[in-house]
């Protein structure tokens, strides 16, 4: 914020940085190589519904239009589903087959440039897609569109508000070189109970 | 364009408190102008209590700001919390900052019942955002998730550090009435017949400061209340959800009245900054000039503006 907005008391909204979400799949390659995680094909867009019936509309379409993608044949053939979380935060979860990650990667793209085209870009919080090995471990990627940077969030299974911090660390290592991760580890915020993780 | 239409600021609070900063910066330069032009015409030595009343003012002003987070914290008894301890209000709290772009301050909780939170810490650095027990058990997740957007804003619009800023000239003001009044009651005698102009000046001094002084008091108030709104207004636009903040509105005004007040005084000292006044002055008309917040009726006026700009057909 520039010095007469802080003295005039005025927050500009945060318009989110849409074009480096596309080097997840390649991302995702060498997430794979190098520590064995696959993705599970899911993915979700996280953002803050704002109230009123224009925002519920736009909200809608995006719903249609990804749904008649999964009609078509050759595509995704799962609905988008949407879900509320407990901090009312909306989820539009959509599922892919497990090498489809373009095709994800299109999809969640779709629901941010219909908010941004509807000018509700600030209202976006995070993109997240999600990543299962051998042993079960799930592992998600986790955009943050205000700051344009990737960060890993990997809960421990079974136990309760417990993160994994050496392998968030070494998938940070790892992925480095092909995605902007987030250097500031306390933005590394989790996202318990995310839909599709 | 609609971008613009739809998140735009709102003009006339923008001019209202450019106005008010203009005229306290008036009173302050002045205020200044007339002391030197007094001085000069008594030739009197009285720079020296001007000088003290300054670094006093600055050092008090200064130390506050400084230690603005500590003394609030400890103000209000409250205890800084970790995830771990407060799973929720940190899951609040990370998206919102995650949602604005901003740094995310430490989280405290306070253990009275009283329905409030605040924000202070002099940068956002440096930042403290504090609930209390009694506004958490009161709200749902939404409207207290619209109270800590209001109260991100004021870290965002860095309003500790302008509001300090505001009240130095009344700091200043007030303590050169109170070292005039010292310097008139010892020092006066020893100063004696040798300068008749400057036994004059003390007393034109105090007038003048005194003046000031109540000037820029409700000129602060003033600052303090549009400050209020503004932190309203970006909080909602933060949410998306005006209708949660004004709900939390509602129900923090109800039940503070209710309570009664000796309780309340102790919440004095921190009243600027916090969500909602923990005291309340009888007589409205009056009360509304001398208070640090809005009025009820004002801010959920206000928000009803953010609501129709967020609704705007597209």
């Amino acid at each position: 914020m520039g010095f007469l907005d802080t003295l005039l008391g005025r927050t500009k909204p945060v318009q989110p940085k849409l074009d480096d979400l596309f080097a997840l799949p390649s991302a995702a390659v060498q997430l794979e190589a190098a520590t064995g995680f696959t993705p599970t094909g899911s993915g979700s867009v996280c953002f803050r519904a704002v109230e009123g019936k224009t925002f519920a509309d736009i909200q809608k379409d995006v719903r249609e239009l990804l749904d008649m993608d999964a009609d078509k044949p050759g595509g995704g053939g799962l609905p988008v589903e949407v879900t509320k979380d407990d901090y009312g935060f909306t989820w539009l979860v959509s599922n892919h087959m497990s090498d489809e990650v373009d095709a994800l990667v299109t999809d969640l793209h779709a629901v941010n440039s219909a908010l941004v085209d509807n000018n509700f870009g600030p209202q976006l919080l995070c993109t997240m897609v999600a990543f299962r090995d051998e042993t079960h471990r799930t592992l998600a990627l986790v955009y943050l569109y205000k700051r344009g940077t990737f960060y890993p969030f990997a809960p421990v299974p079974g136990r309760q508000d417990r993160r994994d911090n050496a392998l968030e660390l070494q998938v940070k290592g790892v992925l480095g070189e092909d995605l902007k991760i987030e250097q500031d580890l306390a933005r590394w915020f989790p996202v318990w109970g995310a839909p599709g993780l | 364009m609609a971008t613009r239409t739809r998140y735009a600021p709102d003009r006339g609070l923008t001019v209202r408190m450019t106005a008010t900063m203009f005229l306290l910066g008036l009173v302050f330069v002045g205020f200044v102008a007339l002391i030197i032009g007094l001085m000069s015409y008594a030739h009197a030595s009285a720079g020296a209590i001007i000088f003290i009343a300054l670094v006093f003012g600055g050092g008090t002003a200064f130390i506050s700001l400084f230690y603005s987070d500590k003394i609030a914290l400890a103000a209000a008894g409250a205890r800084e919390v970790t995830p771990q301890q407060e799973p929720e209000l940190h899951a609040i709290v990370d998206r919102l900052c995650a949602l604005a772009d901003m740094d995310k301050p430490r989280v405290a909780v306070a253990p009275t019942d009283l329905p409030n939170a605040f924000a202070t810490g002099r940068n956002s650095k440096h930042a403290v955002l504090c609930v209390t027990r009694g506004i958490q058990r009161r709200l749902d997740n939404d409207e207290l998730e619209g109270v800590l957007a209001h109260e991100l804003s004021h870290v965002a619009h860095k309003d500790v550090q302008v509001m300090t800023y505001a009240s130095l000239l009344a700091i200043v003001a007030g303590l050169l009435v109170r070292f005039a009044f010292y310097s008139e009651l010892f020092g006066g005698g020893r100063r004696g017949g040798n300068n008749s102009q400057a036994a004059l000046l003390i007393p034109i001094i105090m007038l003048v400061s005194a003046l000031v002084y109540a000037i820029s008091f409700l000129l602060i108030r003033m600052l303090s209340r549009y400050r209020e709104l503004a932190a309203d207004r970006s909080g909602a636009l933060l949410t998306g959800q005006p209708a949660a903040l004004m709900s939390a509105l509602q129900k923090v005004s109800g039940s503070m009245s209710q309570i009664p007040t000796r309780d309340l005084r102790q919440a004095e000292p921190l009243n600027a900054f916090f969500f909602a006044p923990a005291v309340k002055l009888n007589g409205q008309s009056l009360a509304n000039i001398f208070s640090t917040h809005p009025s009820l009726e004002r801010r959920l006026k206000e928000l009803e503006k953010v609501r129709q700009q967020l609704g705007q057909e597209r």
